[in-house]
C-alpha cells in the first residue's frame, strides 16, 4: 500500500540542500511531523503521546537514579533510602519513576482496548499490531525487573515466584530457572542481572516504538469510522486529513498536560498509593509476606495463571492427554502467556470485514463486556486464592479465551454491520459541520 | 459510548492499588487519628516531632533501632546545630572501624541500628504498614488522611487489651491493632512515662500519638518539600492545560465550521 500523498520537504536553502544531498535528515523530520493525520480521531488516539512521553520520562528519571543506586543485596536497599534522604530531589525521582511505570500501563491499556474498539489491529496494521505487543511484553518485563531493583520483601518474593513460572516448563524448567537467576535462588547475582536488563531493555522499547511508528506511518493511522483516507490524489487526500503539526501535536499537548495534573498529584501528594507496604522492609529470604501480590498491572494476568487449578476438567484433560507433562502449574503459565498470545492474533482471529466497532451492533456489547472482564480479573488478581474467587477467576478466564477465539471468528460471520460513512470528510462533517470555505487552516 | 468507558477505565485503573486489594483478613482494627500533616496541605507539628524523638530516644531506643535516619537531619525538627551535635554526643555510642571501638555520635553518623532483641528498625516502619484502605478497599482517602502507618503505629500503642499468653515459652500480649492479635512486645508505654520540658500531656494516647508522627518523619523526611513539589507542579500544570486548550480550541476552530444540521 503506497503512502497518504502529502507534500514532501524541498531544501530551500543553500545550507538545506548542502545537507539534504549528504543526509537527508531534515527530510524525514519533515515528512514524519507533517504527516497527513485523519482529521476525525477522538481522545482516544491521544495516549499514543502520553506512552513516548512516559519512556522518555522513565529513562531520563531512571538514568539519574542509577547515579545514585548500587546493585547489591546487601546495599541496594540503603541505597533507595539515600536517594530519598540525601540526594537533591531524589524523592522527587524516584517516586516519578515508580508512579511513572503506573501511568505507563494505564496508557498503554487504554492503547490497546482503543485498538481492539477501533479495529485498528486489522489489515493493513497486522505489523504496528504485533510490534505493539512485543512492546507490550517488553514493558512489562522491564517493570517486573525494575520492581525487584529497591530490594524490599515484594521485591524478592515476586521475584521468586514469577522466576518460579519458568520451572514450571516440562524438562528444561530448572535449567532455565537457574539460568535467569544465575544460581539455584533469588540472590546477588538475580539482581545484577535484572539491573543490568532493567537499563537494557527501555532502549530496546525506544527502538520498537519507532518501527511501530515507522509502521502505521506507512499505512496511516486507523480513525474512529475505521474507512480509510482517500489516495487517489493529493487533494482528496487533503479532504480527509489534517498535517499532524500542528493540529495533532497541540491537541496531544492538551491531553498529555491533563493527564500530566492528575499524575502529578499523586505523586505529589500520595506517592505510596500504587505500591505495597511491604516493600519498605528489606528483602528477607527467612520471612515470605502473607499476600504474594504482584504490582496491579500484572493482576489481570495473574488471575489467568491463577485460575486454571488441578480441579479444572480442562487441566486434567490436558494432562492426561500429555502423560502428566503439562501440569496445573504448566498450563497456568501456558494460559497467562496464551492470554498475551490472544490478543496478538486478533488480526487473524476477528473474521468481520468492518473495521470500527462503532458500526457493529453485536460486537459492542461483546467489547464492553472484555473490558469489564479486564477489571474484574484484575481485582480477582489481588484476592487471596480461595473460593469464591477462584471460580470467579476461572469464568474470566475463560471469557477472555472465549472473547478472542470463539466471538471474534464468529461474529464476522453472523453479525450484520450498520451503515459505515463513505469518507472520513464526511463523518467528520457530521460531527463538526463543514470548514467555512473562506477560512483558511492555520499554518 | 467507549469513550466514556475508557475513561471510567482510567479512573478505576488508577484507584485500584494492588496494596489495597491486597490486604484484608484479620479483624486488626486501626484507629484514624487527624495527623497535623495529612492531606495535601498538611504540615509537620514540630513541638509533636519533638516529643516523638523524646519518647523514642527514653523509650523505644531500648530495643529499636533507626539505622537509615542520619542525625543531622534532625535539624529539620527545629533543633540549632550545637542541639544536634549535643544530642548525638549525649546519646548514642557508635562503632567506629578507624578507631576499632565506641565512641560518641556526631551528627554525620545515623542513628544506631539495634537488633539486639529482634525488634524491627523504624526508620520506615510508618510507610511499612498499611494502616486502612477506605472508601471500599480503594484507599484514596491517602490524599486526606495519609498514608495509614502512623495510625497503626499509634493503634497499635493504644491497642494492649492487658492480656497475656505463654507460647512456646515466649510471653505474647493482646493487641487489637496487630495482625493476628498477639503480639511480642510488651506495653512500651504507660501514663506519665516521659516528662515533657513544657509539661505536656503525656498520657499513652497522647505519646503513642507523638512518637507515631515522629516515626512517619523518619520514614519520609521529605514530605513537605514532596507536597510543595506536587502543588507548584499541580498548578503549572493546571495553567498550561488551559493555554494548551485555549490555543487547540483557536487553531482547530477554521477547520471545524459550524455545525449546519
Amino acid at each position: 500500500m503506497s503512502g497518504i500523498p502529502h507534500d514532501h520537504y524541498e531544501p530551500k536553502t543553500k545550507g538545506e540542500k548542502w545537507l539534504h544531498s549528504r543526509l537527508p535528515i531534515l527530510g524525514l523530520l519533515y515528512d514524519t511531523l507533517m504527516i497527513p493525520t485523519p482529521k476525525n480521531l477522538n481522545w482516544m488516539w491521544i495516549w499514543g503521546i502520553v506512552l513516548t512521553f512516559c519512556l522518555a520520562l522513565q529513562i531520563v528519571t531512571g538514568i539519574v537514579l542509577v547515579m545514585h543506586y548500587t546493585p547489591h543485596v546487601d546495599l541496594a536497599f540503603a541505597s533507595i533510602e539515600h536517594i530519598m534522604r540525601d540526594v537533591n530531589g531524589g524523592y522527587m525521582l524516584r517516586y516519578l519513576h515508580a508512579n511513572g511505570a503506573s501511568l505507563f500501563f494505564v496508557a498503554v491499556y487504554i492503547h490497546i482496548f482503543r485498538g481492539l474498539f477501533y479495529g485498528s489491529y486489522k489489515a493493513p496494521r497486522e505489523v504496528t499490531w504485533i510490534i505493539g505487543m512485543l512492546i507490550y511484553l517488553c514493558m512489562m518485563g522491564t517493570a517486573f525487573m525494575g520492581y525487584v531493583l529497591p530490594w524490599g520483601q515484594m521485591s524478592f518474593w515476586g521475584a521468586t515466584v514469577i522466576t518460579g513460572l519458568f520451572g514450571a516448563i516440562p524438562f528444561v524448567g530448572d535449567a532455565i530457572q537457574t539460568w535467569l537467576l544465575g544460581g539455584p535462588a533469588v540472590d546477588n547475582a538475580t539482581l545484577n542481572r535484572f539491573f543490568s536488563l532493567h537499563y537494557l531493555l527501555p532502549f530496546v522499547i525506544a527502538a520498537l516504538v519507532i518501527v511501530h511508528i515507522w509502521a502505521f506511518h506507512t499505512t496511516g493511522n486507523n480513525n474512529p469510522t475505521g474507512v480509510e483516507v482517500r489516495r487517489t490524489s493529493k487533494a482528496e487526500a487533503e479532504k480527509d486529513t489534517l498535517p499532524f503539526w500542528p493540529y495533532f501535536v497541540i491537541k496531544d499537548l492538551f491531553a498529555l498536560a491533563v493527564v500530566l495534573v492528575v499524575f502529578w498529584a499523586i505523586v505529589g501528594f500520595m506517592p505510596n498509593y500504587l505500591g505495597h507496604p511491604d516493600n519498605y522492609i528489606e528483602a528477607n529470604p527467612l520471612a515470605t509476606p502473607a499476600h504474594i501480590v504482584p504490582e496491579w498491572y500484572f493482576l489481570p494476568f495473574y488471575a489467568i495463571l491463577r485460575a486454571f487449578t488441578g480441579e479444572v476438567w480442562v487441566v486434567q484433560i490436558a494432562s492426561f492427554i500429555t502423560g502428566g507433562i503439562i501440569d496445573a502449574k504448566f498450563f497456568g503459565v501456558l494460559a497467562m502467556f496464551g492470554a498475551i498470545l490472544a490478543m496478538a492474533l486478533a488480526p487473524w482471529l476477528d473474521t468481520s470485514s468492518v473495521r470500527s466497532g462503532k458500526y457493529r451492533p453485536m460486537f459492542k456489547w461483546w467489547f464492553y463486556l472484555l473490558v469489564i472482564d479486564f477489571f474484574a480479573l484484575m481485582w480477582l488478581g489481588a484476592m487471596p486464592a480461595e473460593e469464591p474467587y477462584a471460580t470467579f477467576s476461572l469464568i474470566a478466564a475463560a471469557y477472555w479465551f472465549a472473547y478472542f477465539f470463539v466471538i471474534l471468528p464468529i461474529l464476522g460471520v453472523i453479525e450484520k454491520p450498520e451503515p459505515q460513512p463513505e469518507t472520513i470528510e464526511e463523518d467528520f462533517n457530521a460531527h463538526y459541520g463543514k470548514a467555512d470555505a473562506n477560512a483558511t487552516p492555520a499554518e | 459510548m467507549f469513550k466514556k468507558l475508557a475513561i471510567g477505565a482510567a479512573f478505576a485503573l488508577a484507584l485500584t492499588p494492588a496494596a489495597t486489594l491486597a490486604a484484608g483478613g484479620g479483624e486488626q482494627h486501626v484507629e484514624d487519628f487527624a495527623f497535623s500533616f495529612e492531606g495535601p496541605f498538611g504540615t509537620w507539628d514540630q513541638n509533636q516531632l519533638q516529643r516523638g524523638l523524646q519518647i523514642y530516644t527514653e523509650v523505644c531506643a531500648a530495643c529499636h533501632g533507626l539505622k537509615y535516619v542520619p542525625l543531622r537531619d534532625l535539624k529539620a525538627l527545629g533543633y540549632s546545630e550545637e542541639e544536634v551535635i549535643a544530642y548525638a554526643a549525649g546519646t548514642f555510642e557508635v562503632f567506629d572501624p578507624e578507631l576499632d571501638d565506641f565512641r560518641p555520635a556526631i551528627p554525620t553518623d545515623h542513628f544506631p541500628a539495634n537488633d539486639g532483641v529482634g525488634a524491627p528498625d523504624l526508620s520506615l516502619m510508618a510507610k511499612a504498614r498499611a494502616g486502612f484502605h477506605g472508601p471500599y478497599g480503594l484507599g484514596i482517602n491517602q490524599l486526606v488522611r495519609g498514608i495509614g502507618g502512623a495510625e497503626y503505629i499509634a493503634s497499635l500503642l493504644n491497642g494492649y487489651t492487658g492480656k497475656e499468653k505463654e507460647e512456646a515459652g515466649t510471653t505474647l500480649y493482646e493487641n487489637t491493632a496487630f495482625p493476628g492479635g498477639w503480639i511480642s512486645m510488651a506495653p512500651p508505654l504507660s501514663d506519665e512515662q516521659v516528662e515533657f520540658a513544657d509539661g505536656h500531656e503525656n498520657t499513652v494516647e497522647s505519646m503513642s500519638q507523638d512518637v507515631a508522627a515522629f516515626l512517619m518523619w523518619t520514614a519520609e523526611p521529605k514530605m513537605m518539600d514532596r507536597k510543595k513539589a506536587g502543588f507548584v507542579g499541580v498548578l503549572f500544570l493546571t495553567i498550561l492545560s488551559v493555554l494548551l486548550y485555549l490555543v487547540n480550541k483557536r487553531l482547530w476552530a477554521p477547520v471545524k465550521g459550524k455545525k449546519s444540521a
